[in-house]
């Protein structure tokens, strides 16, 4: 189509100029064109094959080297249980951590979008969205080193009065670590880390909340909060339910803040002390070191830690996408 | 609110601020709150955060009884969301201030040492550690090796990335068109978003593995593979995006010209868009070059300065911080290895800083025009 157009563009507008070339020049240019064309269109198309072919290496060598683990006998893996006895403390870790983290992080990312969106200064509102968005820059071996030696140790005094004071709640004591380098420190520090990215995919909501609404809601004689609890949470709910699960993805997943801040040991209820575990702490911690059967065990962790977070991210999709439609952010 | 002249000569009886609380009440009862606070520290011996927290534990519930007193229930729990949104901004604030206080004072003094940029760490042992905690000698050892090597590896990385990153966006925006494949592209993409970065540094072992066999498998180029892993998307995501609200007036008047798609979007279409681009790709490259678990895995650690991509070990920022903080050089005396980390901890978090403030001023800087002629 665009060969047509270019040649009777030029024709029209330099007709003397067509009658001095010869034609056959412009033809062997215009098929080069073509098959440049052909041939960019091929490359894009290539690179994103190249996408799902590399997705599709990862699952595949992962499950190529995770399969001898999860099929050796117990006396093969050098311990008393199969490999998912081996790996269920590490999972229910990981919720646990995760679970905390998410908890914790919820209503304070909530509040921090609706300060943003709706409770500060129209000016100080931009350049607030800015600082919370450097938390999100701050690479997560930092947070570790913050949280193993700084706020880790500012937690003991707490950890020492609800070992005291909290221990008939099984998860509070009655032991508690000295360190601070406990569970319940690691699952803190995941829930800063994670508290910017479900503070600004909620502030966007928020602000895209239809101002019809909101001054609908306002001119009925609602005051504030009122004004949004009627119109903005009923407008962002999906929205914010699946920014909670990107968060809970990126918990799960999160490696160095657990590896530096925990001081893993076997699963236990008790949140104060040391031990428990969660998969990436368990992989970074062992797989420098480890080989043979010991290395695919790891990678099989891995794959099953992979199957959780994709499962947790597809459901946050699914959320979106399903009330995409109704919720009139298109 | 509106002053009217009545207002101003008897300003306390003006119907329209009537019931209502003083603008004050708020620095009052806070006042009033910390004061209390103060109190009950003092029978129980006195803590800065426990002072706070009281004071908080005192401010919320006594300001929503005295608005639901004065102004009624509706402004009261009003009142009281409004305590709790700007308590939740504020709680928020200080895990930032705390961490950048922390790596500037903690930092600094490691930053300082003679030899922090231009040693590596092979001369650095525990020995010489001792003696400077001891003897108070220099503390020896620096992070020129794992500054290399972080700069080998993302560059690497981005140079794996982008093109695929790049050119995955253009069959998406401009060719696929919403077929199966581009659809199957668009989802695999977010599927990938959520590879947790261990996981990908295991890929990266496992690929290499297979490719040169369990000898020398960890180099910095496996590394790189990994950290594609996770940049890939990022690439394509923010790329789409900005190719995307590219105006399709552009597009049509470069066909009109008679201009090949191809060329339309090398010279039309990208050039417009390259702003966005740009700064999407250095939002990345801050994403991952702070990563630390892939590494981990992949190109392992090392003491010595090693520039080859594709032999040996390889040592990275993010690593160097691990390994002095987890595996510190002398054991006996941890303070040396602690002081190197918080150090390359600053000279991170000032790369990553440069990297995002660099990726606004690209934005702004290249921005085409919104409106022009």
């Amino acid at each position: 189509m665009s060969t047509q157009t270019r040649g009777s563009m030029v024709a029209q507008s330099t007709e003397t100029q067509v009658e001095t070339q010869p034609p056959a020049p412009r033809s062997r240019d215009n098929a080069a064109g073509r098959m440049g064309d052909k041939v960019f269109a091929g490359i894009c198309l290539g690179a994103g094959i190249l996408i799902l072919v590399v997705l599709a290496g990862v699952a595949a060598f992962l499950l190529r080297d995770a399969v001898p683990a999860i099929l050796a006998s117990p006396e093969e893996l050098g311990r008393e249980t199969s490999f998912w006895g081996y790996v269920w403390p590490l999972v229910v870790g990981t919720l646990i951590a995760s679970g905390i983290a998410i908890v914790v992080a919820t209503p304070v990312a909530i509040g921090i979008a609706l300060f943003i969106s709706h409770y500060a200064p129209k000016r100080l509102s931009q350049p607030l969205g800015y600082m919370i968005d450097l938390l999100a820059a701050i690479p997560s071996v930092v947070y570790g080193l913050w949280g193993a030696t700084f706020f880790g140790p500012l937690l003991v005094p707490m950890y020492a009065w609800l070992a005291e004071n909290a221990s008939f709640i099984p998860i509070f004591g009655p032991t508690y670590s000295a360190a601070g380098r406990t569970l319940l420190t690691a699952s803190l520090v995941l829930a800063v880390m994670i508290l910017p990215i479900v503070t600004s995919l909620s502030r966007e909501l928020f602000l895209q909340t239809p101002k019809l609404h909101e001054e609908a809601a306002l001119a009925l004689g609602a005051t504030r909060w009122e004004m949004i609890k009627a119109a903005v949470f009923p407008f962002a709910r999906a929205g914010v339910i699946s920014a909670i699960m990107l968060g809970l993805g990126r918990a799960l997943g999160e490696t160095m803040a657990v590896t530096l801040v925990l001081s893993q040991g076997p699963l236990t209820a008790n949140l104060l002390n040391a031990g428990n575990s969660t998969i990436p702490a368990e992989i970074a911690l062992n797989f420098p070191e480890a080989f043979g059967l010991r290395q695919s065990e790891l990678i099989a962790a891995g794959l099953v830690l992979f199957v959780i977070t994709l499962v947790v991210n597809m459901l946050a999709r699914a959320i979106v996408s399903r009330y995409k439609e109704f919720s009139g952010a298109n | 609110m509106t002053t009217t002249s009545v207002d101003e000569i008897v300003p306390s009886k003006s119907s329209l601020t009537a019931g209502q609380l003083p603008r004050w009440t708020p620095l009052a009862v806070g006042g009033g709150a910390l004061v209390v606070s103060a109190l009950v520290m003092l029978l129980i011996g006195f803590n800065l955060p426990g002072w706070i927290v009281i004071a908080w534990l005192l401010f919320v519930p006594s300001m929503f009884v005295a608005t639901r007193a004065v102004e009624g229930h509706q402004a009261g729990v009003d009142r009281l969301w409004t305590v709790l949104v700007y308590s939740a901004f504020a709680l928020a604030l200080l895990p930032l201030v705390s961490i950048v206080v922390e790596v500037l004072t903690q930092g600094l003094p490691g930053v300082v040492d003679p030899g922090f940029f231009t040693n590596t760490m092979q001369y650095a042992t525990s020995l010489t550690d001792q003696q400077a905690v001891e003897a108070g000698t220099d503390i020896k050892g620096g992070i020129l090796h794992a500054v290399v090597g972080s700069l080998l590896v993302t560059l690497a990385a981005t140079v794996i990335s982008v093109p695929i990153g790049l050119l995955t966006s253009i069959y998406l925006v401009e060719y696929g068109r919403d077929g199966w494949l581009s659809r199957a592209i668009v989802f695999f993409v977010d599927v990938m978003t959520g590879i947790p970065s261990i996981v990908a540094g295991l890929f990266g072992a496992a690929l290499l593995l297979t490719l040169v066999g369990p000898q020398d498998n960890l180099m910095g180029f496996t590394a790189a593979c990994a950290l594609s892993v996770l940049m890939i998307p990022v690439v394509v995501r923010s790329t789409t995006e900005m190719l995307r609200v590219v105006p399709n007036e552009l597009r049509e008047a470069s066909y009109a010209l008679g201009v090949r798609k191809s060329l339309t979007i090398l010279k039309v279409v990208i050039p417009t868009a390259i702003s966005g681009i740009a700064s999407g790709v250095t939002l990345a490259i801050a994403r991952v070059i702070g990563e630390t678990a892939p590494i981990l895995v992949t190109a392992g650690v090392a003491t010595r300065l090693n520039a080859n991509l594709f032999s040996d070990w390889m040592m990275t920022l993010p690593v160097f911080i691990y390994r002095q903080l987890q595996n510190p050089t002398a054991p006996a005396a941890p303070g040396p290895s602690l002081e190197r980390a918080w150090g390359a901890a600053l000279v991170l978090i000032v790369i990553v800083m440069v990297l995002n403030l660099a990726s606004r001023m690209i934005a702004r800087a290249f921005a085409p025009k919104k409106t022009g002629r």
